[in-house]
């Protein structure tokens, strides 16, 4: 299945891309994580949330919309 | 005499009624900085009738690019002050209250009782943490906006049994992995953004129109100008532990201002009679500083390196931006050495100052 992942704030630094398309065979968000992980292997040092399809999920989630977005807290004022 | 708010009071959505809410607010804004400064501005000009702000910091000059509340004239006042006395000219009709000090574990569960709504316009972890679960156990909504360069974050936590902080974020990200904006700049309007649209919420929690962004995260991109709106589900634990652990509250304590009290600004080493100045810049970076003698000790062989560490006088370190030189007074902290300022300001700061105050020459070992 093809996934768009969108990257923000820092994230998007360390992937080098705003979004891409990836095609993910996994089940859980927690396995398309190590799939990114191995592919950024800087993404294992920072904190993130992910959403799919707008939602905010956990990472035992199961992976059922082809939109995620991935997303750092930024504290900036 | 034409109404100071009659262009509220003939929006039907708000009338009369609605600017007397708005009249009867008690809002406090925590930080008085790049997201403040918009924050304060619109509610101030809106007539909220009792306006908090905390801030213990000092206006410097690289605040100017974002913080429009303040001018040349503020720097060197605390930005609570300074924001007050803009403020007081836009609308003397409200009541402006600072606190020129820190949020602290201490101050902050009284502080939020006094209010109606909090808004969180600080810029580093620690703070948000306490800001929010200061809310959960007063149980007070929390209007919460945050920048990155070019990226804002905007929500509404804590409101009408809607999710928290911690309920998105449920920890602080790990120390230093998270720049801030003094390490990798922001674009100037970004606050300016992010704020409005923050003081935006609580116009809308006040006056109770329109659909407020409870349960939602909204992901501004100045660069793309996109916006993306993110659902957050309630996580009931992330409510009942900081409840449980409220007893315990007022005993923690902030990692930040352990360090900043540590923290000085260059107006005040004037005050200072003998002091040695540290770079704990890697020995490439630019621009040196001349006119007064310098050490060269760099962060990252600071322990290495304690004998250079003055005893009879304070040490004053600095480096690009303030932030490794706040790194260094905690390594020497931990180190037992506790007559060390890390100075606010950067090299090229420290440059100018110098020049202005000081007529040594240069010694640079």
């Amino acid at each position: 299945m093809n996934i768009n992942i969108k990257y923000f704030g820092l994230l998007a630094e360390v992937t080098q891309q705003e979004a891409e398309t990836i095609n993910f065979e996994g089940k859980l968000v927690s396995e398309l994580l190590d799939v990114l992980q191995s592919k950024y292997p800087a993404l294992k040092n920072k904190d993130f949330k992910v959403a799919q399809n707008q939602e905010l999920v956990s990472i035992n989630t199961e992976i059922t919309g082809q939109e995620i977005a991935i997303l750092p807290p930024f504290s900036g004022g | 005499m034409t109404n100071r708010y009659n262009r509220h009071i003939i929006l039907s959505e708000i009338g009369q009624i609605g600017q007397d809410k708005i009249t009867k607010a008690k809002v406090l804004v925590v930080g008085a900085g790049g997201l403040g400064c918009p924050i304060l501005q619109y509610l101030a000009a809106a007539g909220v009738g009792t306006l908090g702000i905390i801030d213990f910091d000092t206006v410097d000059i690289t605040n100017l690019q974002r913080q429009v509340l303040f001018g040349n004239a503020s720097i060197g006042q605390n930005k609570a002050i300074a924001a007050k006395e803009r403020l007081t000219d836009l609308n003397s009709d409200i009541s402006i209250i600072t606190y020129p000090e820190p949020l602290t574990y201490q101050n902050a569960i009284g502080l939020f009782k006094e209010y109606d709504i909090i808004v969180d316009g600080s810029d580093n972890f620690e703070t948000r943490y306490l800001v929010n679960d200061a809310c959960v156990i007063t149980n007070k909504p929390l209007v919460y906006g945050a920048i990155y360069k070019f990226e804002g974050q905007v929500s509404v936590f804590n409101y009408n049994n809607g999710p928290s902080y911690r309920c998105l974020f449920p920890e602080p990200p790990k120390k230093g992995t998270v720049p801030n904006c003094s390490e990798i700049g922001v674009l100037g309007v970004l606050p300016g953004i992010i704020g409005s649209m923050q003081a935006n919420e609580v116009l809308k929690i006040v006056l109770g129109i329109g659909d407020v962004l409870s349960g939602k995260l909204l992901y501004y991109n100045a660069l793309t100008c996109s916006t993306t709106l993110l659902k957050i589900n309630k996580t009931e634990e992330q409510f009942l532990s900081v409840l449980k652990d409220a007893p315990s509250f007022n005993k923690k304590q902030l990692n930040i201002y352990c360090d900043t009290e540590r923290v000085i600004s260059l107006y005040d080493i004037i005050n200072i009679e003998n002091f040695q100045l540290i770079d704990v810049r890697e020995p490439q970076e630019l621009p040196k500083v001349i006119g007064k003698e310098v050490t060269h000790i760099p962060l990252s062989s600071l322990e290495d390196n304690l004998d250079k560490i003055m005893f009879d006088k304070e040490n004053l370190i600095f480096c690009q931006s303030g932030v490794r030189s706040k790194q260094a007074i905690s390594i020497l902290k931990n180190q037992g050495i506790n007559n060390c300022f890390s100075i606010k300001e950067g090299a090229s700061e420290i440059n100018d100052f110098l020049s202005n105050h000081y007529k040594t020459t240069t010694n640079d070992r």
